[in-house]
């Protein structure tokens, strides 16, 4: 089976007043296994965001490739074969939560009564059964964004970008949040592309954590983390030895400290996972 | 989740005290000064000739009323539907916007003598047609800024979707200008009241508020004029509260 995404020497060149231009991303590449959990981490400015975008056909790269599944990005977003959620919930507010989520299915033509079902299951799974008929400013900003994830989720995509979607939310349902897209990406088994500022957050969620850097945006290093193997992430491992490992792992990356020895992180314990599932460990 | 300022009690009672005691001071100026009724009349004057004319101003209530309904219904109607077309043609929203301004700017009700010799002094089409223009200026601004108001993150979703220009209009852009729509149309009520009756005072028939007022103060009957500008007063209320109740229910769901 293909990637779920393929990078291959993307660049991303926007043209500002006068001439000028801002390279917001510089030869990228990156590729994401199907099922696995990559974030994207790096300061304002490195591109994280606008990857997302390319890859979500959103913007389109001034140089190089992007593939999801094997198609092209394009062909990939007319096929639906990606499932985004943004920070801003972006909920539409005439609608109900119900209707919101039923969204996508409704504009690609999905039956009513299969709408609502699929609607139900969603509500279930993100534990707002009881919101069904409120309308989004009825919600907190929690639930709103998981609302905005059910409704990334209607098309049980293989595929769901995420760009921020806990970056306008406090702390603690932050920390909450986390534990159910764990979840939920265990349930649906998608492929989960997470951009974030939070190193915490990106170290819980991932299996590999792509560091970036900006001004032109680059692929600094690419941390291997998977803590506690796929699904079996808990609350437990916040506090755990191997998440501060980790964290320190991807700040030292962050920071530019050139080599893993420096660390002083022994590389086992970081990464508890074979080294064939360690992808790209490297890239420049 | 909106907060409510001061508590409803003092909310209603304190403009309604300050009501009371501006009619209190007025009834003792007029009868304190001997204010002669020609000049100004008293509070209980205008109420004495409301009660005994009441008729006449039901009557005139009325026609001003219908006339400004019919502006109201079809300046809004012509508004929405250039709004949309200038949404859809942006070329036609730029040859149309000097026009849209020259008639934003232009007192409508200078028209009107104009319109008079037009369709003739017996009809009510030219103080129907004054209210029309002056409700399509606010319509059509508010309800193609609505319009033209899609958030980013509704704009990538939608492209996210692969939604049709078509679906994406019918499910975010339409629905999101139907609050601006109705701000609009609630701005536009007031002025659809004041243009038909406005309208009257350059001639037409003798049959509404406009006229009435006019006619009662050239017999330096005050009291009377006063009464039929109560009427006008209720009837601009009327118009504005309904529309304000319109656009309370479109934007019950958007966020504040």
């Amino acid at each position: 089976m293909s990637d779920a995404v393929t990078v291959s020497g993307a660049s991303k060149v926007f043209p500002l007043a006068r001439g000028q231009q801002v390279v917001a991303l510089e030869a990228i590449d990156l590729a994401v296994a199907p099922g696995e959990f990559v974030s994207l981490i790096g300061p304002s400015g490195c591109g994280k965001s606008t990857l997302l975008r390319l890859i979500a056909d959103l913007e389109t790269p001034t140089a190089g490739t992007i593939e999801v599944f094997g198609k092209t990005a394009r062909q990939a977003r007319i096929d639906q074969d990606y499932g985004i959620a943004f920070q801003q919930a972006g909920l539409l507010p005439w609608r109900t939560v119900t209707a919101n989520i039923e969204l996508p299915l409704q504009l690609h033509g999905v039956g009513k009564g299969m709408r609502a079902a699929r609607a139900a299951e969603l509500l279930e799974l993100v534990g707002l059964s009881d919101f069904a008929d409120r309308y989004p400013d009825q919600l907190s900003g929690g639930m709103q964004q998981r609302v905005a994830i059910a409704r990334s989720l209607a098309e049980s995509p293989e595929l769901l970008l995420m760009d921020e979607p806990f970056g306008a939310l406090d702390e603690m349902t932050r920390e909450r949040m986390q534990d159910e897209l764990v979840r939920l990406c265990a349930e649906t088994g998608a492929a989960v592309v997470f951009v974030t500022h939070s190193i915490p957050e990106a170290v819980f969620l991932s299996d590999r954590v792509v560091v970036m850097s900006p001004r032109p945006g680059r692929i600094l290093e690419i941390v291997p983390v998977r803590l506690g193997g796929s699904g079996k992430r808990e609350d437990g491992l916040r506090e755990a030895t191997e998440f501060f490992a980790a964290v320190t792992a991807v700040r030292e990356a962050l920071h530019g400290v050139p080599s893993a020895d420096v660390r002083g992180v022994p590389s086992a314990d970081v990464r508890g996972v074979p080294s064939a599932d360690v992808r790209g460990v490297e890239t420049r | 989740m909106r907060a409510t300022a001061a508590g409803p009690l003092r909310m209603i009672l304190a403009p309604v005290i300050l009501g009371l005691a501006a009619l209190a001071i007025w009834q003792l100026a007029v009868v304190g000064f001997a204010i002669k009724p020609y000049v100004l009349p008293s509070p209980t004057a205008i109420v004495e000739q409301l009660g005994r004319a009441f008729p006449a101003v039901w009557s005139g209530t009325r026609v001003t009323g219908f006339n400004a309904l019919v502006g109201l219904l079809l300046g809004a109607a012509l508004g929405i539907l250039f709004a949309i077309v200038s949404a859809l043609v942006r070329v036609l929203d730029e040859i149309s916007l000097p026009i849209v301004t020259a008639i934003a700017v232009v007192p409508i009700v200078a028209l009107a003598p104009v319109l008079y010799t037009m369709f003739g002094a017996g009809a009510e089409t030219t103080r129907q047609l004054i209210a029309a223009i002056a409700v399509f200026i606010p319509v059509y601004v508010n309800t193609l800024r609505g319009l033209r108001q899609v958030r980013p993150v509704h704009r990538d979703l939608m492209r996210a979707y692969a939604a049709t220009s078509w679906q994406a209009t019918r499910t975010v852009t339409l629905p999101g200008a139907v609050p601006f729509l109705f701000t609009g149309l609630r701005i536009a009520s007031s002025l659809a009241v004041i243009s038909a009756l406005i309208a009257e005072y350059f001639g037409g028939p003798v049959d509404g508020l406009g006229r009435a007022i006019t006619s009662a103060a050239s017999f330096s009957n005050n009291a009377l004029a006063y009464a039929f500008v109560f009427g006008a007063i209720v009837l601009g209320l009327a118009f504005y509260l309904l529309t304000l109740a319109l656009e309370k229910f479109a934007t019950r769901h958007s966020p504040d």
